[in-house]
């Protein structure tokens, strides 16, 4: 086992982790907005690292290029797709204002 | 950069996914790329992006460095929280006024937004510039306002990694 296998199993396995921890996170939060966080970071993080693992143990450029592809589609559509998502749940009351500390948006009218 | 750089900018940059797609380079799919993101751009027109400013390498390293630093540190952070026995985290909506109303700008920052620490993009007012964020595990005032100050550095990398040199001197001289 190489230094570069040490290093692409640290990846794929740290990778799972967050994959796993945004699981959790979905499940665990209590409402859509925060689930929201759940689903862009960690989950985009994990997706990276397993990749990047993926990326190491293959090593010829046919593979390389497909995973690089899916890594830029991922950091670009993951936040919009919460955005959507989010702004939705917002308008239509489904996020919970009592955990709210500040609303700025509440005195804001939507147009 | 004018409409006409704009495709052929965005012509380029579909051939270039086309490429990678294949994973070989050869001529045929460069050709068959041109070929095929050429039907797409007239299939589907995109609205020209206006872009005024320039490149600065340096600023552009930064800037992706730090992403890089904030999107682990939002993951670990996201992470603990959803692991962590206790009560249910509070969160709070911000709005933020940024200073270069731009599309670009506007869009740049949001995405990075999204990515970074605690933050998640609810509603963006277009023609006030100001964006309405979702931040994770606020209990008080103070950390909302450690939060926009936070957006406003993150909207400076950005607009000093690609904006004009107005807008640059802009968000340069806010700071200090």
């Amino acid at each position: 086992m190489s230094a570069l296998d040490v290093v692409a199993s640290v990846c794929l396995i740290a990778g799972a982790a967050f994959s796993l921890a945004a699981g959790i996170a979905l499940t665990r939060f209590p409402d859509i907005l925060s689930r929201m966080h759940a689903a862009t970071k960690p989950q985009v993080l994990g997706l990276l690292l397993v990749l990047l693992g993926c990326a190491l143990r293959f090593r010829n450029t046919v593979d390389i290029t497909t995973l690089v592809l899916i890594g830029v589609f991922a950091l670009a559509t993951a936040p919009v797709a919460a955005h959507m998502i989010g702004r939705v749940a917002y308008r239509s009351g489904e996020h919970r204002a009592d955990l709210l500390v500040i609303d700025e948006l509440a005195d804001h009218q939507p147009r | 950069m004018t409409r006409r750089d704009s495709t052929i900018f965005a012509l380029l940059g579909l051939t270039l996914v086309w490429i990678l797609l294949w994973g070989t380079f050869s001529w045929a799919n460069l050709l068959g790329g041109l070929g095929v993101a050429a039907v797409v751009l007239i299939a589907f027109p995109l609205p020209p992006v206006v872009f005024g400013g320039r490149l600065r390498p340096v600023a552009l390293a930064r800037f992706v460095g730090w992403f890089a630093y904030d999107l682990v540190v939002a993951s670990v952070q996201v992470a603990a929280l959803a692991c962590r026995p206790g009560p249910q985290p509070h969160s709070a909506i911000i709005g933020v006024r940024l200073r270069v109303n731009t599309d670009l700008n506007l869009t740049l920052t949001a995405e990075a937004l999204s990515l970074v620490p605690g933050s998640l993009i609810l509603e963006v007012d277009r023609s006030l510039g100001v964006l309405y964020v979702h931040v994770l595990d606020v209990s008080d005032r103070a950390q909302a306002d450690r939060f926009r100050r936070d957006v406003l550095a993150l909207e400076r990398r950005i607009v000093s990694a690609v904006g004009s040199p107005s807008e640059f001197q802009l968000v340069n001289r806010s700071e200090s």
